[in-house]
């Protein structure tokens, strides 16, 4: 099973929430972060054999296998390339962002 | 025991008492002793901690930050070009509140290249939020390092710890020290507890970013908790005295003020050289008086102010010279005089950099320009008149 975390709603910290030290609650994620991405992978769910290497080579985390096949979380997506570069049946095409 | 130690073999027996789980550090002249001290005794069993040998100060700090989060006691020391090199992450220490304790072998700056003590490498780093003190003999420096995890690990405080002693002046130079019984230090330092960590049972997202809403909150508090240690200080020193029977005087350390006319304010070793002119003095019928400055960070503004509101002028003697300005103590020293509302005349005396000797005679010729009022601002003692202008 695949466990992500879920961004949070934005929360307004008052003085006392603020911790003495930097560490809190673990688990959450505070914003998408997706806004710089030129170029987004696509994945052709034809040719996608679900090997998982995209998956393991993600920097960011942002792909899951769902129903044997690679599926990319754009909200959190730097369009980076890499998992176009390892994918050896060429499922994972890049596109210009619009 | 009575032991016969260098100021740097002192320090490493001090941290052998405190029992650190972690010490990651790498060697650099002169505080090389302690570490080599404590390598020594990982290797023969009587410290059971990991000694992690780094690549760098840079590094050696860094690791000592992690043993930290991951909720251990870690111990690092450095001098010099290291503690400048390791600047990027005393910030990072210090915003994190990890309790480290560091030794720092005050020692001068290149260029020109020199291994020799000055008070420059740690006055620059005033502002990066540890917890800064000054030894002055081997004692307070063994002492010191017990004490400093006592009060950097308080929960109040949680604060970064740099002990400094003078480079080769103390660091090297034997005197007779008492060094308690692991038993004795047991007693006085309790083991380090902490949330501020890694913990597989309870998941932490640790050493964040913080924008600028509450960024500023986590500054606050930081500088709130400084101010924390001056209580925990007093504590800490309380405690200490009841178990091993030495006093220390909190953030300073007044030598003949109550009724002085005449004060030199200084920190570190050559406090115990200028007392002894201003007992001289006395002799002479000179009110003269000595305030050694113990802690530069938290700054003893309100204590240092009381202890010399006798004065009718001031001396501050400093290994330091903030280039464009003046001394930084001096600086700290003024603002903490006119905080108070005091008028008598401050002069500061900047010497000893690079390791030049500051003599008997030099500590005479400061109490007799304070006196007759021909000093000027900012004197640098053994400069030619001319030069010095």
């Amino acid at each position: 099973m695949i466990i992500k975390p879920t961004v949070r709603e934005k929360k307004i910290f008052s003085f006392q929430d603020v911790p003495e030290d930097t560490s809190f609650e673990a688990g959450y994620l505070v914003s998408v972060n997706s806004g710089w991405r030129s170029i987004r992978p696509v994945v052709n769910a034809g040719t996608c054999i679900g090997c998982m290497q995209c998956y393991l080579y993600c920097p960011d985390g942002v792909i899951s296998i769902q129903n044997g096949k690679a599926v990319i979380d754009y909200d959190f997506c730097k369009g980076c390339g890499i998992c176009s570069k390892i994918c050896k049946p060429g499922a994972i095409g890049m596109e210009r962002e619009r | 025991m009575e032991k016969f130690l260098s100021g740097d073999e002192a320090f490493a027996e001090g941290i052998r008492l405190a029992c650190p789980d972690v010490i990651s550090a790498y060697p650099i002249t002169p505080q090389t002793i302690v570490v080599e001290k404590l390598s020594e005794m990982v290797e023969d069993g009587s410290l059971d901690a990991e000694f992690i040998h780094v690549e760098s100060e840079h590094s050696a700090l860094s690791c000592a930050m992690g043993a930290s989060a991951a909720g251990v006691r870690a111990f690092t020391a450095t001098s010099s070009q290291g503690l400048l090199y390791m600047a990027e992450c005393l910030y990072y220490a210090s915003g994190g509140r990890f309790p480290i304790v560091m030794m720092n072998a005050n020692r001068s700056t290149a260029l020109p290249w020199n291994i020799y003590g000055d008070q420059r490498d740690s006055l620059s780093q005033l502002d990066s939020g540890w917890i800064q003190a000054y030894a002055e003999n081997a004692q307070e420096s063994l002492d010191l390092a017990l004490m400093s995890y006592y009060i950097a690990e308080h929960k109040t405080v949680s604060t970064p710890f740099m002990v400094n002693l003078d480079g080769f002046i103390l660091t090297h130079t034997y005197e007779q020290v008492d060094v308690p019984t692991p038993e004795q230090a047991g007693k006085f330092l309790p083991p380090y507890e902490t949330e501020n960590k890694l913990d597989p049972e309870n998941p932490k997202n640790m050493a964040f970013s913080a924008g600028p809403d509450t960024n500023y909150i986590f500054k606050y508090k930081e500088h709130a908790a400084m101010f924390r240690a001056i209580p925990v200080i007093e504590e800490a020193e309380r405690r200490f005295a009841e178990i091993f029977g030495r006093q220390y005087s909190g953030l300073i350390d007044a030598y003949l003020t109550e009724d002085a006319d005449y004060i030199l304010i200084t920190l570190g070793s050559i406090a115990g050289l200028c007392r002894e002119i201003a007992g001289q003095l006395r002799e002479n019928g000179v009110k003269a008086g000595v305030l050694r400055i113990r802690y530069m960070r938290p700054f003893p503004a309100e204590a240092l102010a009381k202890a010399v509101s006798s004065a009718k002028a001031l001396a501050v003697l400093e290994k330091d010279i903030s280039f464009g300005n003046e001394g930084t103590v001096f600086t700290n020293v003024n603002s903490a005089l006119h905080g108070a509302g005091m008028t008598a005349p401050a002069y500061n005396f900047i010497g000893g950099l690079g390791g030049r000797n500051i003599s008997h005679q030099d500590i005479i010729r400061i109490f007799e320009t304070i006196q007759s009022g021909t000093a000027k601002r900012v004197n640098f003692i053994g400069i030619g008149e001319e030069e010095n202008s």
